[in-house]
């Protein structure tokens, strides 16, 4: 249990001490937003899809989430080539309890990624509907912050090293984000493209959010909060399996 | 406390370490030299529960290392030959977290962190992230951190690499310490023959991933006619440069070890 907490503790410490990374990680939603959000938000409104900040401020809070959780997860890379992997591994510490330790530290910092990210879109103009699903909405975000660091920590204990990463963020990052309903909405999309993303994940998270933030969900929350809770599931025993793999 | 009984590890058809046996009896001094690329950091990571090995079978603490994974982790200790710190970390919260995933009370850990810091010369800068601390004073902390939580048995890759004369007595004096009051048994690797020749009770000298001659000091300068531990060295392994690729390769990170 100690084991747990102090592997959690060190993710917040590495994240939050690190003003580049904490900058770098909210410039890119806050860049989305109003370019996005200014960007279309006209046309969007003569199409008669409403105000576009409030469609689109959930998208880029899971946006967000998912790009934090991925990459704390992936951290597990650099820990292999700075060496700190092996002084963990070496411990007499079940395995199934760093993988708890490290998934729950990327998926605490992804949800505080996000619920900043959620007041920063205020900023830009966006209300949440109803105050009192607020709780509901932070923790949508914590579920797909545990799934998406679960899904870093399975991809970075297949890898060696970090010359992979440009091809996990444009084949699978990006088009996870792309074809999650985050920016534009999944009614009337030609076939192909709503069936992937009806296989997403990220998916019923955008839509969990939106549902609990302004009231719009599509697939039903309680639909979105179970495919959330199975896949998370899974990808923990997955990303558990790999991680107990790891030879350094 | 080791047993290892024809150990073999291969990289994709390149055999680094090649049938090796030996033991290590409890309360033991046991060096592991041989010269660059050998093959003794392998053996470690073997040793250690890291790497699986191609084949053969090791036994620590009684424990089969493939059937009792967490048992052989809860009976030894390591001071890794590279760099294992997070350097994003303070020098205290490294030795901290090394603490807390041992298991080692709040109370001992906190007096042993502030003993061993105070002995590495380092309590000044404990709340320095690593990142700023130069090379030796990185390998301070990391023999430190090593020395937390009191293990049966300690593993020891290279630990004084590095490090000035005065602190390398230093180190080994507080290793020898914790051998004859707790009867921690010291598994160490070192390229100072000086430190093998004073600390060892038995030694084992590899090249080539085999091992080619093992006992006692007094053993291995009656076989090879020598009066000492180096010269027995060199007539064992020979006087060539081992700058074969994997020759260079350790060195390079010899080299990045010592820089960084
Ligand atoms: N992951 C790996 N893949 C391929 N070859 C490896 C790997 N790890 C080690 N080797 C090779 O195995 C051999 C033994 O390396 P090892 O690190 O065990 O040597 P060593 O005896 O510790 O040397 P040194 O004194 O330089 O530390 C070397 O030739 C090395 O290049
Ligand atoms: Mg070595």
């Amino acid at each position: 249990m100690n084991a747990i907490y102090i592997l959690w503790l060190r993710q917040l410490k590495r994240h939050f001490r690190s003003r580049a990374r904490m900058i770098g990680s909210l410039g890119q939603p806050l860049l989305f937003l109003v370019a996005l959000g200014f960007g279309f938000g006209p046309i969007y409104q003569r199409a008669g899809g409403g105000n576009y900040i409030q469609f689109l401020a959930p998208g880029i809070i899971a946006m967000s989430i998912l790009f934090t959780a991925v990459f704390t997860g992936m951290e597990i890379i650099w820990d292999r080539q700075f060496g700190f992997l092996k002084e963990t591994l070496v411990a007499p510490v079940s395995r199934f309890h760093i993988m708890a330790g490290k998934t729950l530290g990327g998926a605490t910092v992804a949800t505080l990624q996000g619920i900043i990210v959620f007041f920063l879109s205020m900023l830009a103009g966006f209300r949440p509907e109803y105050i009192v699903m607020l709780p509901l909405a932070f923790l949508f975000m914590f579920f797909i912050s545990l799934l998406f660091t679960a899904l870093g920590i399975s991809i970075a204990s297949l890898l060696e090293d970090m010359q992979a990463f440009p091809l996990i963020m444009n084949f699978i990052i990006m088009p996870l984000f792309f074809l999650s309903g985050a920016l534009f909405p999944l009614q009337g999309l030609p076939k192909a493209i709503g069936v992937v993303a009806s296989v997403n994940p990220l998916s019923y998270g955008v839509d969990g959010l939106r549902g609990t933030l302004v009231n719009g969900a599509s697939f039903g929350l309680h639909v979105d909060f179970m495919v959330l809770g199975i896949i998370t599931a899974i990808l923990i025993l997955i990303g558990s399996y790999l991680f107990s793999k790891i030879e350094v | 406390m080791i047993e290892v009984k024809n150990l073999t590890k291969k990289f994709n058809g390149f055999t680094a370490v090649d049938n090796v046996s030996f033991s290590v009896e409890k309360g033991e001094i046991f060096a592991f030299l041989g010269p660059n690329g050998a093959g003794k950091t392998t053996t470690i990571r073997m040793l250690t529960t890291l790497l699986k090995p191609t084949s053969g079978l090791i036994k620590i603490n009684g424990f089969e290392i493939s059937k009792k994974q967490d048992e052989v982790r809860k009976s030894f200790g390591i001071i890794f030959q590279d760099p294992s710190l997070d350097d994003e970390l303070t020098a205290y919260e490294n030795m901290e977290f090394h603490g807390v995933i041992y298991g080692v009370p709040k109370k001992l850990r906190r007096e042993r962190i502030e003993d061993l810091l105070k002995f590495v010369e380092l309590w000044d800068r404990k709340d320095e992230l690593v990142k700023r601390f130069s090379g030796g004073m990185k390998r301070r902390l990391e023999v430190a951190r090593g020395l937390i939580h009191h293990p049966k048995l300690l593993f020891l890759d290279e630990p004084t690499l590095g490090l000035d004369p005065q602190t390398r007595n230093h180190i080994w004096n507080y290793i020898k310490g914790l051998n004859e009051k707790e009867g921690m048994t010291i598994f160490f690797t070192t390229h100072y023959l000086a430190e093998a020749e004073k600390a060892a009770q038995k030694i084992a000298i590899i090249d080539h991933g085999k091992i080619i001659s093992q006992g006692t000091l007094q053993e291995l300068k009656e076989k090879t006619k020598t009066d000492s531990l180096e010269e027995a060295f060199l007539s064992l392994t020979g006087t060539t440069l081992r700058d074969e690729e994997a020759g260079t390769l350790d060195h390079m990170r010899m080299h990045h070890r010592l820089r960084r």
